[in-house]
């Protein structure tokens, strides 16, 4: 750990641990390890056509600005405040009434002032104040107006590079001020200057380059799911298609790449695979729209618009009807409230209906892209599945609302509705902790990375908190979600603050109780994990 | 190893409980700035707080386990739940800690009068070691919090270099390896 040497005498008696009162203006930030992501890597940079690419690192002294830097982050704030008038409302209207102060994650677990969402946000509406109001211009300092410095520019980075962009905050706001949003506008503004991170820049890149985070290439894309289903077919004995871009499907899947190579997502892929290959349905993978996430969205409106239209173009290159979405979060996000205005509509796709129920989803009439959740809890509603519950009754089950799709896109009863029917233990976790009010994983929005690990377990120190509380009053011990980048982030902030608690997806749950037709008798769930046994047979 | 306490001295120490430990609950909270002091100190949900519910919440039991006899088998517990907490937050190790020994300041100006007007010196250095014996979990249980964060990053880094194996296509789809074991 870095940090000042002090001899214990000092520590006693000189550290001033309180910030002065009015003086957060003045304390510079300070870069520890294990606090803050690495930059960009100048390869992918230059790739994204992105400005000032170049080595450095946070913690260098000298960032290696462009000379200009000062006049491009004022001018591209000015531009930016008239083309949104959402964020010009949100610099505005503000009245510090304080009610999203102490809803922050990142707050409530590190006890930092500058992590409270109102504070986050007075970063930015200090230096608009500044430059673009009347009473700032006069008054300066004294009307809380802040000169952009080199300092201002360090602390932006350090603390938009700590919100994860969940909204937790906005649920909570009388004037719905969206924190996030500002979050990508800073972010926005910081690249225009070269400050990126590597971890949205590279997968960004990958993501443009092959069509996915990990710049898996195609034959590397059929070959994963190949082997999921052989896997698949182990432990079930069915052995299931899984047609990649077939042309004239009726309907394209997509989901986060971290479902085919990351653990333990790859036991959701089993799930839908066998979900898929039970009702019959008539469907496509693509290996270029082999991402549902959009880690252009952590960093700009532009990478966020281009990286939604592939799927879109995949859609219409394909000649699909409609599009099925996977265990994502922020894609949802993207679809639900962006997607109309930056690529959409989507006419040339069909209003989706489910092959299956005939049932029209009607929420999806304009975007024509369907959660998953919404789909298997209609086939379950309907009866089109066979689910034996006892298969997942070595799990005591609670579910974390992953951000996006319990805020940004409502979806709230759909995976709860699809737990309680392929699982007899299910535990809801205290109610302000859950649904509208979850608690962010705390690594989302670009920040999920082992360089950052302690922020990240401040931030997530809420979630944990909730879910310790659940395993010693109900046993629980495994905590369902439906995003890739919980998935990914869960595993290790339960071992940092709980310990025996495992993480999956919901369609891993279904996936172990679907009956299928020809299936040997499973004597594991789809980890491998042997079934509950009583008496000497699976029950 | 176990001190005993002299029971008047006890007794005392009992009596003024709240007290000595609400002080003791503050100190710990003051260690962060003070707009969030507020928060930390006034909010009472667990789960809106956690910070400091735990601490808040662990205090008292600390506080009677030290006083007593026995072992410290519920402190043991408590302070590590505390200590995790410390040990990720922006405190160097002795920062992390230090509320351990604030104890020590606390007690004795709680007790102060009382103690010089009986004499109790002794008695009360019996309580300042089972004070270090808390201090001494405390050290245990951070180098525990901040090993098991070096392990879970070590892991991660190996996780994704076997996931670049896999974008490369060189070594596909190993289960054992997907699952790290
Ligand atoms: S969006 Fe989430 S992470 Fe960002 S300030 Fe609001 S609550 Fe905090
Ligand atoms: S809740 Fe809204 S209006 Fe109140 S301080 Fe926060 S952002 Fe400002």
């Amino acid at each position: 750990m870095a940090g000042p040497k002090l001899k214990p005498e000092e520590l006693a008696s000189k550290i001033k641990y309180n910030l002065p009162p009015n003086g957060w203006m003045d304390q510079p930030v300070e870069f520890r390890e294990g606090t803050f992501n690495y930059s960009g890597n100048p390869k992918n940079v230059e790739y994204l056509q992105l400005p000032n690419p170049r080595k450095w690192q946070p913690t260098d002294p000298d960032w290696q600005l462009p000379e200009n830097w000062k006049e491009i982050i004022l001018e591209g704030l000015r531009d930016r405040l008239h083309r949104f008038r959402s964020l010009q409302i949100f610099m505005d209207i503000c009245v510090r009434c304080g009610a999203c102060a102490d809803k922050c994650h990142f707050f409530i677990g590190s006890g930092d002032p500058k992590n409270m969402p109102v504070m986050r946000a007075e970063l930015l509406r200090a230096v608009y104040r500044k430059d673009f109001t009347l009473a700032g211009k006069i008054f300066g300092k004294y009307a809380g107006a802040r000169e952009l410095t080199l300092d201002v520019v360090k602390e932006w980075f350090y603390y938009f590079y700590q919100c994860t962009q969940c909204r937790r905050c906005s649920v909570f706001c009388p004037y719905g001020i969206d924190t996030a949003e500002i979050t990508l506008l800073v972010r926005e503004l910081l690249s225009l200057i070269g400050v990126n991170i590597d971890w949205i820049v590279t997968p960004v890149a990958n993501s443009f380059r092959t069509g996915n985070h990990l710049g898996i290439q195609p034959h590397g894309f059929k070959d994963s799911i190949d082997f999921a289903v052989d896997e698949l077919e182990s432990i079930t004995g069915v052995k299931v298609e899984a047609p990649i871009n077939k042309k004239g499907a009726e309907i394209l899947f997509i989901t986060p790449s971290a479902d085919y190579f990351g653990s333990p997502h790859y036991y959701t892929l089993l799930g839908y695979l066998a979900l898929f290959h039970e009702i019959g349905l008539d469907y496509t993978w693509s290996t270029y729209a082999s991402e549902g996430g959009n880690f252009g969205s952590f960093l700009s409106h532009d990478m966020m618009k281009s990286l939604n239209a592939k799927m879109y173009a995949e859609a219409r290159r394909l000649g699909v009807k409609w599009i099925l979405g996977g265990e994502c979060g922020h894609m949802w996000r993207v679809v639900h409230q962006y997607m109309n205005t930056l690529n959409g509509p989507a006419d040339f796709l069909e209003e989706p209906v489910s092959p299956v129920t005939g049932t029209k989803f009607g929420n999806a009439r304009s975007t024509k892209m369907v959660h998953i959740c919404e789909f298997t809890a209609d086939l379950i509603k309907n009866g089109k599945i066979k689910l034996d519950k006892s298969r997942n009754d070595n799990r005591r089950v609670t579910f974390h609302d992953s951000c996006n799709p319990a805020r940004a896109l409502g979806l709230i009863e759909e995976p709860r509705f699809i737990i309680r029917n392929a699982c007899n233990n299910f535990f809801e976790m205290p109610e302000n902790t859950i649904k509208e009010q979850t608690f962010c994983c705390g690594s989302g929005a670009g920040l999920g990375t082992d360089e950052n690990l302690e922020m990240r377990m401040r931030g997530g120190l809420p979630r944990a908190n909730a879910v310790k509380f659940v395993k010693e009053k109900h046993g629980v011990n495994f905590l369902g979600c439906i995003c890739a980048i919980d998935k990914a982030t869960l595993p290790p902030l339960m071992e940092y603050w709980v310990g025996g608690v495992d993480v999956g997806g919901v369609h891993e749950l279904v996936g172990n109780a679907l009956i299928m037709k020809g299936e040997k008798e499973r004597t594991t769930d789809l980890r491998g994990d042997p079934l509950h046994i009583e008496g000497n047979r699976h029950v | 190893m176990v001190y005993s306490v002299k029971a008047s001295l006890q007794e005392i120490l009992l009596r003024k409980k709240t007290s000595i430990v609400d002080k003791w609950v503050q100190r710990f909270l003051s260690y962060y700035p003070s707009e969030s002091m507020k928060f930390l100190s006034s909010q009472k949900d667990r789960f809106a707080n956690p910070v400091g519910y735990t601490i808040s919440s662990s205090a008292g039991a600390i506080f009677d386990e030290l006083v007593g006899d026995g072992d410290f088998l519920v402190t043991e517990l408590l302070l590590k739940d505390v200590v995790r907490i410390r040990a990720v937050q922006e405190f160097l190790p002795s920062q992390a800690i230090r509320f351990v020994f604030d104890l020590k300041e606390i007690m004795r100006s709680e007790i102060e009068k009382e103690a010089r007007e009986k004499g109790w010196r002794d008695e009360f250095s019996e309580v300042e070691s089972r004070i270090d014996g808390l201090a001494l979990i405390a050290f245990d249980s951070y180098m525990e919090s901040r090993e098991k964060l070096f392990k879970i990053r070590i892991d991660e880094v190996k996780a994704r270099s076997f996931q670049t194996i896999v974008a490369s296509g060189a070594g596909i789809n190993n289960r054992e390896k997907r699952n790290g074991d």
